[in-house]
Order: C-alpha cells, then sequence, then structure tokens
C-alpha cells in the first residue's frame, strides 16, 4: 500500500528535473505546421482574385459562414463582387478549400485572429486578398 | 503583574523585537510559499509556473495581494454578518500565534543580556537555562484545533450550502486527525519526559547528529514523525485532503461566499498553518534548530522549515483528493490504531532499550 505511494512520490520528483514544455507564447512562437488550417487566403493570379464565384463553398459549408456575390466584369467573366466569410462562425473545417474547382481559396498559418469588435471579425474580400 | 514588570528592561526590548521578527518572518514565507508551490508544481508538471510578473515571477505574490486588496467586498445578504466578517480572522491568528512557543535558534548575547530565540520565554542567569512555556506542545495543540472555529464559522455564517458542507467537512476532518496527531505526539513525550519545546529540541541535540533527532531515534518514534506529518496535513486541509474547500464539488467551500482580502485571509490562514506545522514537525521530529556548527542554529531551522514546506507541495503534486469516507477510515481505522499500538510500543523500547 505504501510503496505505490513513495512511487507517485518518486515520479512528480523526477519529472520536476525534466525541461518545461512550456511556450512562452508573446516571446517565443509556435511552430505552426504547414498544413495547419487557420485563417482562409484568397489567392490571387493575374492581378486579379482566382475565385469564379461558383458558389460551391458556401453551400458545402457546414458553418453557413461565407457570403459570395458575383459579378460580372468587362470581359464577361464571373468574379466574386462580394466575398465574406464570418470567422466568428467559421470552424475552420477547411471544407471551403476542398470544395473550390479553381484552387482560388487556402487557409494559413495566421492564428491569432483575437479583435475586439464583432465586425472586425467579419473577413472582405479585400482583407482576405492581403494574406494571400 | 509584578513579577511580569520586574524583568530587566532589555527583556520587552527582546520581545518585541523577537514578535516583530517571526511575525514578518511567517508572513513572507506564506507570500512565497504561494510562488514557490506555484513554482514546485509547475516544474513537477513539466510546466514553468509564474514567469511574467517580475524576474521569473518573482513579484507574483505581491501582485495577487495587490489585486485582493482592491476587489469587490461582498458579505451575503442572507449571511449572518458579525461572525461573517469575523470568521477569517479567527481562522488567521491562531495560524500564527503557535508561532510563540517554537523555539527557531539557540540563544544570542545582546549587551551581556542573553536572549533565547523562541518568544514566548526568557533566560534565567540565576538558575543559568532558559524557562520556556512548560506545557508548550499542549498550547500549539490548543491553538491547532482553534483554528477550526473560523473555518466552521465561515461555513456556517454564508448561509449557503457549499460553505456549510466544507465548514462541517472541516470541523469533522479536524478533529478526527488531530486524535492521531496528539497520539503521534506521545511517544515524543515518553522520549523526553516534558512538554516544554525548549526541552525537547534540547534533548535532541547529543553529540549523535541526525541520530540524535526524535526521528531517527527507534522505529516507533519513525513512525510517529510521518503519522504526525500526515495528519497535520490533513489537520490543515491542504490536498490530499482539501476535503473542506474541494473544488470539483464544493465549488470552494467554506470560503466559496468570500472575496477580496476576507478570501486572502483564508489563504494566509492555510499557508501560515502550513508554516507552523513545518515548523512543529521540524522541532518535534527534526532536533530543532541543531545542526552542525558551520551554519547558526536559525537558518538550520528555516532550512528544515523550508524542506518540509517543500515536501507539503510535493505531495500536493502528486496525490489525487481522498473521497469523504475514504479520509474518515484512514484516519480513524488506520492512523489512530496504529499511533495508539506505536505509544505502547514506544514506551516498551524505552523499557527495554533505554
Ligand atoms: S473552413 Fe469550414 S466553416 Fe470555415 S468557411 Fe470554410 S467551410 Fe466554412
Ligand atoms: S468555391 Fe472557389 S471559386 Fe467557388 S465561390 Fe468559393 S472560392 Fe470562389
Amino acid at each position: 500500500m505504501i510503496m505505490p505511494l513513495l512511487q507517485g512520490l518518486k515520479i512528480t520528483f523526477l519529472h520536476m528535473f525534466k525541461k518545461p514544455v512550456t511556450l512562452q507564447y508573446p516571446d517565443e512562437r509556435p511552430n505552426v505546421v504547414p498544413n495547419f488550417r487557420g485563417l482562409h487566403g484568397l489567392k490571387v493570379s493575374h492581378e486579379r482574385a482566382k475565385c469564379v464565384a461558383c458558389y460551391l463553398c458556401p453551400t458545402v459549408c457546414p458553418a453557413k459562414c461565407i457570403t459570395v456575390e458575383a459579378g460580372e466584369d468587362a470581359n464577361h467573366d464571373k468574379f466574386a463582387a462580394r466575398y465574406e466569410i464570418d470567422m466568428l462562425r467559421c470552424i475552420f473545417c477547411g471544407y471551403c478549400v476542398e470544395a473550390c474547382p479553381v484552387d482560388a481559396l487556402k487557409m494559413t498559418q495566421e492564428f491569432e485572429l483575437a479583435s475586439y469588435k464583432r465586425e472586425d471579425f467579419v473577413f472582405v474580400k479585400e482583407r482576405l486578398l492581403e494574406k494571400k | 503583574m509584578d513579577a511580569l514588570l520586574a524583568l530587566p528592561p532589555m527583556y520587552y526590548v527582546a520581545m518585541v523585537a523577537k514578535v516583530l521578527i517571526a511575525f514578518v518572518f511567517v508572513l513572507l514565507t506564506v507570500a512565497y510559499a504561494t510562488y514557490a508551490e506555484r513554482k514546485v508544481i509547475g516544474f513537477m508538471q513539466v510546466r514553468l509556473g509564474p514567469m511574467r510578473t517580475g524576474w521569473y515571477g518573482l513579484l507574483q505574490p505581491i501582485a495577487d495581494g495587490l489585486k485582493l486588496f482592491f476587489k469587490e467586498e461582498v458579505v451575503p445578504k442572507q449571511a449572518s454578518t458579525f461572525a461573517f466578517l469575523i470568521a477569517p480572522l479567527i481562522a488567521l491568528v491562531p495560524a500564527f500565534i503557535s508561532f510563540a512557543v517554537i523555539p527557531f535558534g539557540g540563544n544570542v548575547e545582546v549587551f551581556g543580556y542573553t536572549i533565547p530565540l523562541q518568544i514566548a520565554s526568557v533566560y534565567d542567569p540565576t538558575v543559568g537555562r532558559v524557562l520556556d512555556l512548560n506545557v508548550g506542545v499542549l498550547y500549539i495543540l490548543g491553538m491547532a484545533s482553534l483554528g477550526v472555529y473560523g473555518i466552521v464559522l465561515a461555513g456556517w455564517s454564508s448561509n449557503s450550502k457549499y460553505s456549510l458542507l466544507g465548514g462541517l467537512r472541516a470541523s469533522a476532518q479536524m478533529i478526527s486527525y488531530e486524535l492521531a496527531a496528539g497520539l503521534a505526539i506521545v511517544s515524543i513525550f515518553l522520549m523526553s519526559g516534558s512538554l516544554s519545546l525548549n526541552q525537547i529540541v534540547a534533548d535532541q541535540a547529543g553529540a549523535f547528529g541526525v541520530a540524535g533527532w526524535y526521528l531517527f531515534r527507534n522505529p516507533f518514534t519513525f513512525l510517529a514523525g510521518i503519522i504526525f506529518f500526515i495528519c497535520s496535513i490533513a489537520e490543515i486541509n491542504r490536498t490530499p485532503f482539501d476535503l473542506p474547500e474541494a473544488e470539483t464539488e464544493l465549488v470552494s467551500g467554506f470560503c466559496t461566499e468570500y472575496s477580496s482580502m476576507k478570501y486572502a485571509m483564508f489563504f494566509m490562514a492555510e499557508y501560515a498553518n502550513m508554516v507552523t506545522v513545518c515548523a512543529v514537525t521540524t522541532t518535534l521530529f527534526l532536533g530543532g534548530w541543531h545542526g552542525p556548527a558551520f551554519l547558526p542554529g536559525w537558518m538550520w531551522f528555516i532550512a528544515k522549515v523550508y524542506f518540509l514546506i517543500f515536501c507539503c507541495m510535493w505531495i500536493r503534486a502528486t496525490y489525487p483528493r481522498y473521497r469523504y469516507d475514504q479520509l474518515m477510515r484512514l484516519g480513524w481505522k488506520v492512523f489512530l490504531p496504529i499511533t495508539l499500538v506505536n505509544v505502547v510500543a514506544t514506551a516498551l523500547w524505552i523499557m527495554v532499550v533505554g
């Protein structure tokens, strides 16, 4: 009955000399793995967003947080006139990236999304493009 | 009264100085015990503990104190106000005054006047030895049991079910473990033949060093020492015996309704109790302030007390909390019989071995 108790004491004592795993966050940065699912980014090619406003991502999104409105440009090409993701509802599942037929969407390693205002969590097209 | 005032003036100066030093020492230890506890437990869980308040988090206790100081005082409407307000004090004071009889060093000589480093004592040049409270151990036991009133009052006066349950648990637990702790000390009485802490410490000095400590004198006092320490931890409600404030069941137990400095007082009482218990264990079992001569006695005393405090934290980092029936079973069915037999065994040992 006493030996297991002493065993426990020994384990905690030995752990005291192990190197702590704590990451001192603002000073030390974590290693974000490449396939991390962070903030979305709209890919750019030929000086414009690749998105063709096909509505597949808002359809597949389980949280229903993507809003797309199509527009037509001078070449009669479809493009996303409005593209918004509500980060407060997004669950970072990555289905939108999977669904996109033209590979216009990606997820970045950006994870510091805290903000003071609700409105700031709605990422509009311009803000998503910046993080390309 | 005349006898009290007849002592030389140096006595009163020394007394005030000793009280101040001991009080400040305990207060500082209490403040930094919270820090040390978080650090020690942190490292045992492969974490760092507080790091960001001051250098390596050293200002954390001060920051915590300031924060608690500026918190809002909440007194529940349904509470019994007077008892509610006085309870933290009743918990805090006994924790501190036990230190009055604990010898924390040898005699020091100031301007030809010998001062024993024990608050409630005086050096009598006519007899050539230190006179102190001749029932010191009983005084400590008495003060330790007074502490429970604070907790029970807090639990009852808060008028909340969690507090009441916490207070009830505290009283039952403290009373059951006090018995075993008291019986464990009886073995020491048998060895020392005295209740005065000064005598007990002097008896442990001897020429054999560590072997002179009561803990290592014979197997039965060793057992008594271990049981006394465990029972003391149970008596001051520390993990793994912290049922009166079991967060998982009772929110925060008896201090659920407390806030601000009143809450801080309970916390201080808990840590001050820990310091006191460690000091008592040091005095009774670890040879008090005696140690190799290269360090002064009070340093040995502090070192031993801090080692025991470390043990308390170590135990806290290791064991999960007992269930209440397990706790009671341990107290009444394991520790009490063992200590009872132990008293007899110690007596036989003294009779046979001498
Ligand atoms: S990651 Fe998932 S929840 Fe977030 S926008 Fe894409 S599909 Fe919707
Ligand atoms: S699936 Fe791709 S192309 Fe279609 S709307 Fe979404 S981002 Fe644009």
